[in-house]
């Protein structure tokens, strides 16, 4: 038992590190501006003294440590910053977006999962039939599209020869839950039917690799059904690998809603990065890229912890 | 030579599509100019002029098969120059890439101790953190030229090469035919140059054409967030978001350069599959 | 006399590699009566398991039953459906496989692995499935039965696991059981208890069994017929002790005939000079545990000394300590009276060059990329700067030594068979003119039959060039064919040392005698007779033995 607390401890221990890497890695890197954000944010029009002025009123005078101390601080306590862009404090524009790009990517997950699951154990168990070839095939190619081509192919069926759903998603607040879910109907289907592809495939190689496992060939030696086998003896043993996928596949979509609500005119977190990265608006990309980084390093935390405390070797030591 | 020439024939109808897909991309991306029946920015007609389907559209000498983009440019023209700059691009990323993570990967699997710990270490750290997000901070700092792109993006990647090469050079280095070469007296670079590297062809390989389609698709990505390659440099990325509004209208141009990534990436993506299967017997292969 | 049990007739099995199907059984037939026991012999590629599994019905993925009946107690095994075998599995006929340890599913207790089968086949209740394991497990001599099966694979040794699945596959009282290597993968001083374990348990509930295994002494113990195969087909059957004692064909006989390539010494100059002297060593892994402790031998010229013991007992970690790979906590090592850096990485290439390793899996030894003339150029040129024609030369002259031909130089190790490839690494430690070669179980992964050619060149070497080895082996048997002088280890420790007669002569150290006690002979009395002569030496504690 103490080497299984120790190995969970560890991985917190190591998603702690990275966060703060992860936040020392955004606050040098605005620091390490040629010039630095005075001048960025004057750009052309950069003389002297608006540029002193400008370093005053942003802090910009008082060494490094001091401002990451006092940022991190900040960000503690839920002040975010203000927008060099809007003038208006970060954590307003974020907070509605977020709660958007979550919806979108609960929503694609929700769906997503299940039918990843059981497509990848089916195409395991029947390897090499048609069926798992053809779908091979299919999520090959899936896997290989960018997410906006497509996103385009189903603005351009669904949307525009066929009006069935809306090709940009709106969000506001006065919209009921069914009218949400209508509104982001494309988007959530063009991250389920990647999400999907990328899932099926990698569980698939989970099941198989316990599949190929001796005790699997001794169960089939005592006379177990094969569904008694799958649930019995392959399931436990996949559970880790596949809460593994589980959770790498909630990381890449937390990343791969940035595309889909660009493509969508979404508002979510999302296009609000490649905004402020074009405005080159540092403060709330800052922001955004915490938000991002975070989510991304805690997912993948939870799935290190998860895989650790399914594996039945780890759980019961010697 | 000639084993490999009967390895191609013999291969697989599905890898075969995967390489006359990436064959014709190839062609595409040396011979553009001579291909190509416009130069890469010239204006020839209106915005979004029909193509060859169009029997209304306006005729053009040379014809414009595929009609025209958004500002009035040959679209086939585009393309086959999209060819040149986006393949180019993902394969100059890929290669600095791996260069810098299979240096680093196998001096890690060969010195092991505290080298190893530190830069695998610190690699892990930079892999917890998502790759998009991180070249979009990096890039919104630095700004986006191509060198710049190039260099980040190679760097972000190299850490999945040096995780790979790594794993594989380990997985050489406890063979015993490594312990009597250091035993022989040989030296580090003889080791690695000799013994490891041979034996760990077949999975770089496979996984440089696995990096490779992933660098394209994220170079694509970013240009059509419109951070990577700026205009008027033919893209496919880009073009596909020059294009976006389109769509709303039915006009399909923007499906164009986002189904000739598509393409190419399923090409790749076929050839490195087969390989796979094939890895176990490609030693005997010279 | 009744009818037999199963009657398998004219069986051909195929298999499929490189796209397509080639011939793995070529069509061999036996019969097995109710209670008995019948030992399948032969070396790897024989066809043994494939035959032994296809006797459940059942071929691997990959492989085919082509053609020729299983006749199992009236139903054709080849031909019944499914939800049939299904029905027969498990309860009329079980399987014992090879490792336990991967056999077990890591995720549930033994127990509940156990009473499957039972509770599953409505057999019986899991209760009273539950006392029936406690049972076994008493019988078969596992320590804490009643609460053993509590336990989750991993937390149960090796030699205990193996006699937990022997237990499990008696859950049902099963009329055949098909052991498939059930030892091969324990300690020698373990497999005795499997052993004698299986022989108890088959015994006392009249079960009939295959024995498949390729070790003759092993299955002579408990089979009362033997079959010996190779390549997929039968060489001969007949009543154990008449096999042992009158085989007909010559390739039992070769099996069969004691592995003795001891030869006189040839006339050596500086025969029995110092080489290497081992002085006190005492080292562990980075992780602080102690491999060895107060280690110390010496190798003279033109001398083989064995170090000997079971896994764990430190005789590689020796080997690893000499060569520099791993630098010792104390003591020293002294090469012609010269101490050598502890680190290969500070020795000059001249030391280096004196000492070679050979390895035991020749496979991994060997560069999957070079060929045979590269392996054995390299030292060449490292050390002796030969280049171009005067390489070829001599590449061309030491594979004459190891007994193989010209055209192999061009050959890669992929196309080379294990013995061949054994002979490559012998070449290419012999390039570098070595005085001493540390030998790690050289011969442990190869046949009998070709182990016994490698033993005979090594030798052959021996008297020809001087060469000195220092041959780390678990098997008693190559021992005592090819050592001059003996170390006996145990847990990192030397327990006895001294010239090979005086060693294997009475009065023995008390693990050492454990030790030779436990090697099969080919005697079909011999494990009665050793399992008194154990309880004897429980009984004085000298040795935990139901670890």
């Amino acid at each position: 038992m103490d080497q299984l607390i120790a190995m969970v401890a560890k991985r917190l221990a190591f998603g702690l590190v990275t966060l703060f890497v992860i936040s020392l890695i955004i606050f040098l890197g605005v620091e390490l501006l040629p010039g630095d954000l005075a001048e960025a944010l004057m750009g052309q029009a950069a003389t002297d003294e608006n540029v002193a002025a400008i370093r005053a009123q942003l802090g910009l005078d008082r060494p490094a440590h001091t401002r990451y101390l006092e940022w991190i601080g900040n960000l503690m306590s839920g002040d975010l910053g203000t927008s060099l862009a809007t003038k208006r404090p970060i954590a307003d524009l974020l907070g509605g977006r977020l709660v958007n790009t979550l919806f979108l990517a609960s929503v694609a997950a929700i769906i997503a999962i299940p039918i990843a699951i059981t497509l990848g154990v089916l195409a395991a168990l029947y390897r090499e039939s048609w069926f798992d070839k053809t779908i091979s095939m299919v999520t090959l190619s899936f896997v290989s599209f960018p997410e906006f081509f497509i996103a385009y192919i189903l603005i351009y069926f669904l949307a525009v020869e066929f009006n069935v759903f809306p090709s940009f998603s709106k969000s506001t607040a006065d919209m009921t839950l069914w009218q949400q879910l209508y509104s982001i109907s494309l988007p959530a289907l063009t991250l389920i039917l990647v999400v999907i592809a990328q899932m099926m495939r990698m569980t698939r190689a989970a099941i198989l690799s316990v599949i190929a496992s001796p005790y699997i060939e001794m169960a089939t030696l005592k006379g177990m059904s094969r569904p008694r086998i799958i649930v019995f003896h392959a399931f436990p043993n996949a559970l880790s690998p596949v809460i593994n996928v589980i959770a790498l596949n909630l990381a890449y979509l937390v990343v791969g809603v940035v595309v889909v609500e660009v493509v969508f005119g979404y508002p979510g977190v999302g296009q609000l990065l490649v905004d402020s990265v074009s405005k080159r608006d540092l403060p709330v990309v800052q922001a955004s890229v915490l938000v991002f980084a975070s989510t991304y390093v805690l997912l993948n935390l939870l799935a290190d912890v998860l895989s650790i405390l399914a594996n039945p070797k780890l759980r019961h030591p010697k | 030579m000639n084993s490999a020439l009967k390895l191609v024939i013999e291969a697989p109808v599905a890898a075969k599509l995967g390489m006359i897909i990436v064959l014709l991309n190839v062609l595409a991306a040396v011979f553009a100019p001579v291909i190509a029946p416009y130069s890469e920015t010239e204006i020839i007609g209106d915005t979004w002029e029909g193509g060859f389907w169009d029997s209304e559209a306006p005729e053009h000498d040379p014809p414009a098969l595929l009609g025209t983009d958004h500002i009035g440019r040959d679209l086939f023209t585009r393309l086959i120059y999209g060819a040149r700059n986006t393949i180019g691009i993902a394969l100059v990323t890929t290669m600095l890439a791996f260069a810098v993570g299979i240096s680093l990967g196998f001096l890690a699997a060969t010195l092991r101790g505290s080298v190893d710990q530190i830069i695998s270490r610190s690699v892990e750290v930079l892999m917890a953190i998502p790759t998009l997000i991180f070249a979009l901070m990096v890039l919104s700092v630095l700004g986006t030229e191509v060198h710049i792109l190039i260099v980040v993006i190679a760097l972000l990647d190299a850490t999945r090469v040096f995780r790979i090469s790594r794993a594989v050079a380990m997985d050489v280095e406890v063979m015993e035919y490594v312990e009597v070469a250091k035993l022989r007296g040989e030296g580090l670079w003889w080791v690695m140059r000799h013994e490891i590297l041979p034996n760990t062809m077949a999975p770089l390989l496979a996984e440089f054409g696995l990096r490779f389609c992933f660098v394209f698709l994220f170079i694509a990505a970013l240009s059509f967030l419109g951070l990577g390659l700026q205009p008027p440099t033919a893209d496919w990325g880009s073009m596909v978001r020059e294009n976006a509004e389109g769509i709303n209208w039915g006009i399909i141009v923007p499906l164009f350069p986002a189904g000739a990534i598509a393409l190419l990436t399923v090409g790749v993506n076929l050839i490195v599959d087969w390989f796979l299967h094939k890895a176990s017997g490609i030693r005997d292969i010279e | 006399m009744s009818e037999p049990l199963l009657v398998i007739k004219d069986l051909v099995i195929e298999g499929y590699q490189e796209e397509q199907w080639n011939g793995i059984v070529h069509g061999v037939s036996l019969s097995l009566n109710r209670g008995e026991v019948l030992g399948i012999i032969g070396e790897s590629g024989a066809g043994k398991s494939t035959i032994g599994i296809a006797s459940m019905g059942y071929a691997r993925p990959g492989c085919r039953i082509v053609s020729g009946s299983i006749n199992f107690d009236g139903v054709d095994m080849a031909m019944a459906s499914e939800d049939r075998l299904r029905e027969m599995r498990g309860v009329r006929v079980a399987y014992v496989a090879q490792s336990a340890a991967a056999s077990f599913n890591p995720a549930h207790r033994i127990v509940q692995q156990f009473t499957e089968t039972p509770v599953v086949h409505k057999v019986m209740g899991f209760g009273a499935a539950e006392q029936k394991s406690k049972d076994l497990f008493k019988s078969m001599d596992l320590p804490d039965p009643e609460n053993i099966g509590r336990r989750f694979p991993h937390q149960v040794s090796g030699g205990q696991l193996q006699r937990a699945m022997v237990a499990m596959a008696m859950s049902c009282d099963p009329d055949l059981i098909i052991f498939d290597e059930p030892t091969t993968a324990l300690d020698v001083t373990t497999q005795i208890e499997v052993l004698a374990a299986i022989k108890d348990a088959i015994r006392e509930h009249n079960t009939a069994a295959l024995y498949i295994t390729h070790d003759l002494a092993v299955v002579s113990q408990i089979a009362d017929r033997i079959m010996v195969l190779r390549y997929g087909n039968e060489v001969e059957t007949g009543e154990t002790r008449q096999m042992i004692e009158n085989p007909k064909e010559d390739y039992t006989r070769e099996l069969l005939s004691v592995r003795k390539v001891h030869q006189d010494k040839a006339d050596i100059e500086g025969l029995g000079n110092d080489i290497l002297t081992v002085k006190n060593i005492t080292a562990s892994y980075g992780n602080g545990v102690r491999v060895l402790e107060d280690v110390s031998m010496a190798v003279t010229k033109g001398t083989t000394v064995a170090v000997v013991g079971e896994s764990g007992s430190g005789k590689s970690t020796t080997a690893r300590v000499i060569t520099g790979l791993l630098p010792p906590e104390m003591g020293e090592i002294l090469f012609h009276g010269e101490p050598l850096a502890p680190s290969f990485k500070d020795r000059p290439q001249d030391q280096l060059r004196r000492i070679q390793m050979i390895y035991q899996m020749a496979d991994v030894a060997l560069n999957p990329r070079q060929k045979v003339k590269d392996v054995i150029g390299r030292p060449l040129e490292l050390y002796f700067g030969l280049k171009g024609d005067a390489k070829k030369a001599r590449v061309k002259e030491l594979l004459e030594k190891i007994e193989l031909g010209e055209n192999y130089m061009d050959r890669f190790p992929s196309e080379l068979s294990g013995g061949e490839k054994q002979r490559v690494c012998i070449a290419r430690a012999l390039a570098a003119e070595p005085e001493l070669i540390i030998c790690d179980e050289v011969t442990s992964a190869l046949d009998q039959l070709v182990a016994k050619g490698i033993l005979k060149l090594l030798q052959d070497l021996q008297n020809d060039l001087g060469v000195s080895y220092l041959f780390i082996t678990h098997d008693l048997a190559t021992v005592k064919a090819i050592s001059d002088e003996i170390v006996v280890m145990y847990q990192g420790k030397v327990v006895e040392q001294g010239p090979r007669d005086e060693i294997l002569t009475p009065p023995h150290h008390d693990y050492t005698d454990l030790l030779l006690s436990s090697v099969p002979e080919m005697d079909p009395d011999w494990l009665d007779g050793v399992l008194e002569h154990r309880k004897e030496l429980e009984a004085r504690g000298v040795v935990n033995l139901r670890t």
